[in-house]
């Protein structure tokens, strides 16, 4: 049981910007690497959390702060390798399912920080097959960008959780690096959501 | 199909009373027998989200996470869950987040499973080597203290904390079934 090779690819900076245009009050968490770049480069937000390490961790960081901020979106972008290291955690939130969380895999099928190796979904994985089969019901693909504004809906609507596997082009885009100051922008996050320092 | 439990050790229940006295909102875990009381009561408790997982690490993020958005998480786990925890623990230091983490021992005393050896052994040693403060709880009767204690380092000095309930306090495990 093979499996065919997506019809389209997106440019990656070109949906991220899209996406995040049309859910302009989400909360961000970003996986390490191209997808921090990504998100960076469609503007710096007070509501971005950057990784740059903790690989695997950005899809239960979004967990913990959905179920801490029910009336607030939350946004997980991430890559097909960082989501695959921590693939346990989609079951975890197929447990808990928070209907404000949506966990967006910009897939090239590659691991593009370290030269562009082949990454399991490019082998067979198959990352919807995946969620669906950890209970996240509302698990979709695409490769169009002309997807964003239906998939910010959901953002902003915090219905069910959503899980979004976009197929984007294997290129590198220019580098652009977010703060690796992880206190700034850890307290900078609260900050805009009003929370005062311990 | 949900028999009524045997009652808690007074040390667990203490356990959670600390936690819901701090203000803990969300309980993540890897069950332990040394933890059925708490993870029972997180999931009896409306006010406390008991989120269950697949691997320690994922724990950690969920803790980040949960302070990212105003709230106390705690997690619980087994010593051998310590070991999977590694990498993700540098997220509590490179962002400098406060995290509460309880770990029964096991591989320390009277331990019948070789296996729980090797990484029972190492389970301080790696928590520190991680930057993580190490508290320890040997005796039921200081279980409650010393729990308050690793909760205030973390939430009001913003501290990594690990309390370590020692073997002892679950006692000799029984391998045969009646």
């Amino acid at each position: 049981m093979g499996r065919t090779a997506p019809a389209r690819r997106a440019s990656r900076r070109g949906f991220v910007a899209r996406l995040l245009a049309a859910a302009p009050d989400a909360l961000v968490v970003t996986g390490l690497g191209s997808a921090a770049y990504d998100v960076f480069a469609a503007g710096d937000r007070d509501r971005n959390f950057y990784l740059w390490g903790a690989m695997g961790g950005a899809a239960p960081v979004g967990l913990g702060l959905a179920l801490a901020q029910p009336g607030q979106s939350v946004l997980v972008i991430t890559g097909d390798g960082e989501q695959l290291m921590g693939i346990g955690s989609l079951g975890t939130i197929g447990a808990k399912r928070p209907r404000n969380l949506t966990i967006v895999v910009l897939d090239n099928g590659h691991f593009g920080e370290t030269g562009m190796q082949r990454s399991h979904t490019s082998l067979g994985t198959d990352l919807v097959a995946v969620a669906k089969g950890f209970g996240i019901a509302h698990a979709f693909s695409t490769g169009s960008i002309d997807d964003c504004e239906d998939i910010a809906a959901g953002i902003r609507a915090r219905q069910q959780t959503s899980f979004v596997q976009v197929f984007v082009e294997a290129d590198e885009p220019p580098r652009v690096l977010p703060p690796r100051d992880g206190p700034f922008v850890k307290n900078r996050f609260r900050a805009a959501l009003g929370l005062k320092p311990f | 199909m949900n028999p009524t439990p045997p009652p808690a050790p007074a040390w667990q229940e203490a356990v959670f009373k600390v936690l819901k006295r701090g203000g803990v909102r969300q309980i993540a875990y890897v069950p332990d027998a040394g933890h059925a009381h708490a993870i029972r009561s997180a999931i009896a408790d409306p006010e406390i989200e008991d989120i269950v997982l697949t691997t320690e690490e994922e724990g950690v993020a969920i803790a980040c996470g949960a302070w990212l958005g105003g709230q106390r998480a705690v997690l619980l786990m087994q010593s051998s869950g310590v070991g999977n925890c590694v990498n993700m623990l540098s997220l509590l230091q490179a962002a400098d987040f406060p995290f509460l983490m309880l770990v029964t021992m096991r591989g320390e005393y009277a331990e019948f499973n070789p296996w729980q050896r090797p990484m029972g052994r190492a389970t301080q040693a790696a928590l520190e080597l991680m930057g993580i403060h190490v508290l320890r709880a040997d005796r039921a009767d200081e279980v409650e203290e010393v729990v308050g204690a690793g909760l205030d380092a973390a939430f009001l000095a913003g501290d990594r904390v690990a309390v370590l309930l020692g073997q002892g306090l679950i006692g000799r495990k029984k391998w045969e079934r009646d």
